[in-house]
């Protein structure tokens, strides 16, 4: 994996361009090591960090690469809370801190399992972002499934290459889950390597899936981190065989075999 | 800026408060340059018990205002290993090495504290008897008469420099420190993350009936920490160092040189970073370079 520079840096913003209910945050890093696919930075903006709702944001916040190019970091942004509002407000000339790239990205097919030749992607929501650096650089076949909330959301399929969309509301591509693309696609061919990433409940239904059609998948996870670099213990899911894995350090790529179940574990409210 | 410490000769004022810096994470992340600039002149380990220790189920963190409060629950491999597999690769730090254990007795805390005596990498021992998350921690430490009778039991186990970490959860944090002292600690540390609740945000989603309000931390209650604590860390720093003959280790909220500055000049020895690293694992150099310059 690409090891990060030591200490947090200060980069200048780019641009920021919207794209449907999203917006994508390019930040120079013409110095930086190239990220590989599925590694994330924790980010900060420079000015008006704080004195949000509760006087958040505080801590660093985790985004995944979405892309890599000419020397520039592409993040997917989602306005969720305080970080991410703050981050979402950004424009060129603006500054921000950047600690990255961290954590264990994806593996690559012909290193997964028996199935070098075929990668089908399954991403939802804001959780499309590493899939989307990912597909650049797979040289295999690969297929593409996205799923999102509605018509809105569902615009960020324009990141990646050749996606079937699937809407929760219908407003989009198919009316219905992402899995069930999967779930047509594994027994179409369960000959492949599943990457995904997206919300925990999805997560779990790759997981299940391909446990179920013998398939290797390779999960993104996402967990409530306050460091990103296996300080605080603070990030942990729990593991196969008992005991837990910081989410920021053995992820937040994990292979799917490692889980017996992926869970939302930030509390939210139901 | 070198200082010295109970005997130990440090290059600058800064250490790391223990659980919030994990070295050796650090060089998988960060990679040789961690060893170029490591930014603490001494280096505190999380704490250790007897036991492996798999931690608190999550969620472990909340951001707070101006904070974090945490329910890590101390994971940890347990003492033997850490001595097998940790110690070997710490000692290759640039920096001394503070190994900081916990026990729930006097005859684990022996135990603990004779296992480090035996070994030459470790510089010096620091024994929290002040974690929130741990109902044995806080008992011995929050009670002066305990706290001596305790230290005067183990305090013959080694010869290393004992450092007593505090809770700040006590009616009379300087009495524990002199209660601590009398026991024959070298050296008081503070403060502790402070005990502190957070519920579950209110559903957002339709307009249910009386929520049921459960905590969000997967173990009840955590501990408080970063620059909501700073006022409250100088404060119990400057009662205990006014009255403790012993050298004083301050946190609790540094981010910057000024905040060290001041624990320094209310009477700490030094001063360690701890939720400030987890923004910027550089923190602890930035603050001692600033601070000397
Ligand atoms: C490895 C990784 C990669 C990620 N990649 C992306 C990405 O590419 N794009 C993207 O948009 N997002 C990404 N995320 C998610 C992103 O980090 C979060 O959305 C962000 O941290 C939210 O911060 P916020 O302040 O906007 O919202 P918050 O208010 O922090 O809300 C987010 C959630 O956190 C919980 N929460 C609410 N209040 C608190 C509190 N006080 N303390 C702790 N938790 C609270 C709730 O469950 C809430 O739903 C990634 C996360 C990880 C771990
Ligand atoms: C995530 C986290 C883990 C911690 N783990 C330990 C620990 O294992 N042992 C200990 O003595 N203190 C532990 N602490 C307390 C810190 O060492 C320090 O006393 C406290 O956080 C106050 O300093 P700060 O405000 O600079 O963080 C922990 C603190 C945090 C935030
Ligand atoms: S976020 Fe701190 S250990 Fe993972």
């Amino acid at each position: 994996m690409s090891k990060a520079p030591f200490g947090r840096r200060l980069l200048r913003v780019t641009g920021m361009d919207e794209l449907g209910a999203y917006r994508v945050l390019r930040v120079a890093d013409p110095d930086g090591p190239e990220p590989e696919p599925g590694q994330f930075a924790m980010l900060t903006t420079a000015e008006r960090w704080g004195a949000g709702e509760n006087e958040r944001p505080y801590l660093a916040r985790a985004f995944s690469f979405a892309r890599w190019r000419d020397g520039q970091a592409h993040y997917l942004l989602e306005d969720v809370g305080p970080g991410t509002k703050r981050l979402c407000e950004l424009s060129a000339g603006e500054e921000v801190w950047t600690l990255g790239p961290l954590g264990q990205g994806f593996t690559a097919p012909g290193r997964v399992g028996p199935h070098p030749r075929r990668a089908i992607l399954v991403g939802g929501g804001v959780g499309i972002a590493p899939l989307a650096i990912l597909q650049d650089a797979l040289e295999c076949e690969v297929t593409v499934l996205l799923g999102f909330r509605d018509g809105a959301r569902a615009v960020g399929a324009a990141l990646l290459d050749g996606a079937q969309v699937a809407t929760d509301d219908g407003s989009a591509g198919y009316h219905g889950l992402v899995t069930d693309l999967l779930a047509a696609e594994l027994q179409r061919d369960p000959a492949a390597v599943v990457y995904s990433c997206g919300p925990a409940g999805m997560l779990e239904g790759v997981r299940a899936m391909c446990a179920q059609s013998g398939t290797p998948a390779q999960l993104a996870l996402e967990a409530g981190m306050a460091c990103g670099f296996g300080a605080c213990f603070g990030c942990v899911v729990p593991r196969h065989g008992g005991g837990y894995l910081r989410v920021c350090v053995d992820g937040p790529v994990i292979d799917a075999a490692e889980l017996d179940v992926v869970e939302e574990h930030n509390g939210a409210p139901a | 800026m070198s200082v010295e410490f109970c005997g130990l000769r440090l290059v600058h004022p800064v250490i790391n408060g223990s659980g919030t810096f994990d070295a050796l994470a650090a060089r998988e992340a960060f990679g040789t340059a961690l060893n170029v600039e490591f930014p603490f002149a001494a280096y505190v380990s999380k704490t250790i018990t007897l036991e492996p220790r798999r931690g608190n189920p999550p969620p472990r963190l909340w951001e707070a205002s101006g904070g974090l409060v945490n329910s890590i629950g101390l994971p940890n491999k347990g003492l033997e290993g850490y001595l097998a597999e940790d110690l070997p690769a710490l000692a290759s730090l640039p920096v001394p090495l503070i190994t900081n254990v916990m026990g729930s007795t006097a005859a684990e805390i022996s135990e603990l504290l004779e296992a480090c005596d035996a070994r030459a990498e470790i510089a010096a021992v620091e024994l929290n008897v002040s974690c929130p998350n741990v109902k044995t921690g806080l008992d011995i430490g929050a009670d002066p008469r305990q706290l001596e009778e305790v230290l005067r039991t183990v305090r013959p186990r080694t010869g290393k420099p004992l450092i007593v970490k505090l809770t700040p959860n006590a009616a009379d944090v300087s009495a524990c420190a002199l209660a601590a002292e009398a026991g024959g600690a070298n050296a008081v540390s503070l403060i502790n993350t402070l005990r502190a609740l957070v519920l579950r945000p209110v559903s957002r989603k339709g307009p249910s009936a009386v929520p049921e309000r459960r905590p969000w931390l997967g173990a009840g209650t955590g501990g408080l920490s970063g620059p909501a604590i700073r006022a409250v860390a100088l404060a119990q720093v400057a009662a205990v160092a006014e009255r403790a003959q012993i050298p004083v280790i301050g946190m609790g909220g540094v981010s910057t040189a000024a905040h060290a500055r001041d624990l320094l000049d209310v009477g700490a020895r030094l001063v360690a970073v701890g939720t400030e690293s987890f923004r910027d694992p550089v923190a602890g150099a930035k603050i001692a370079r600033e601070l000397a310059g």
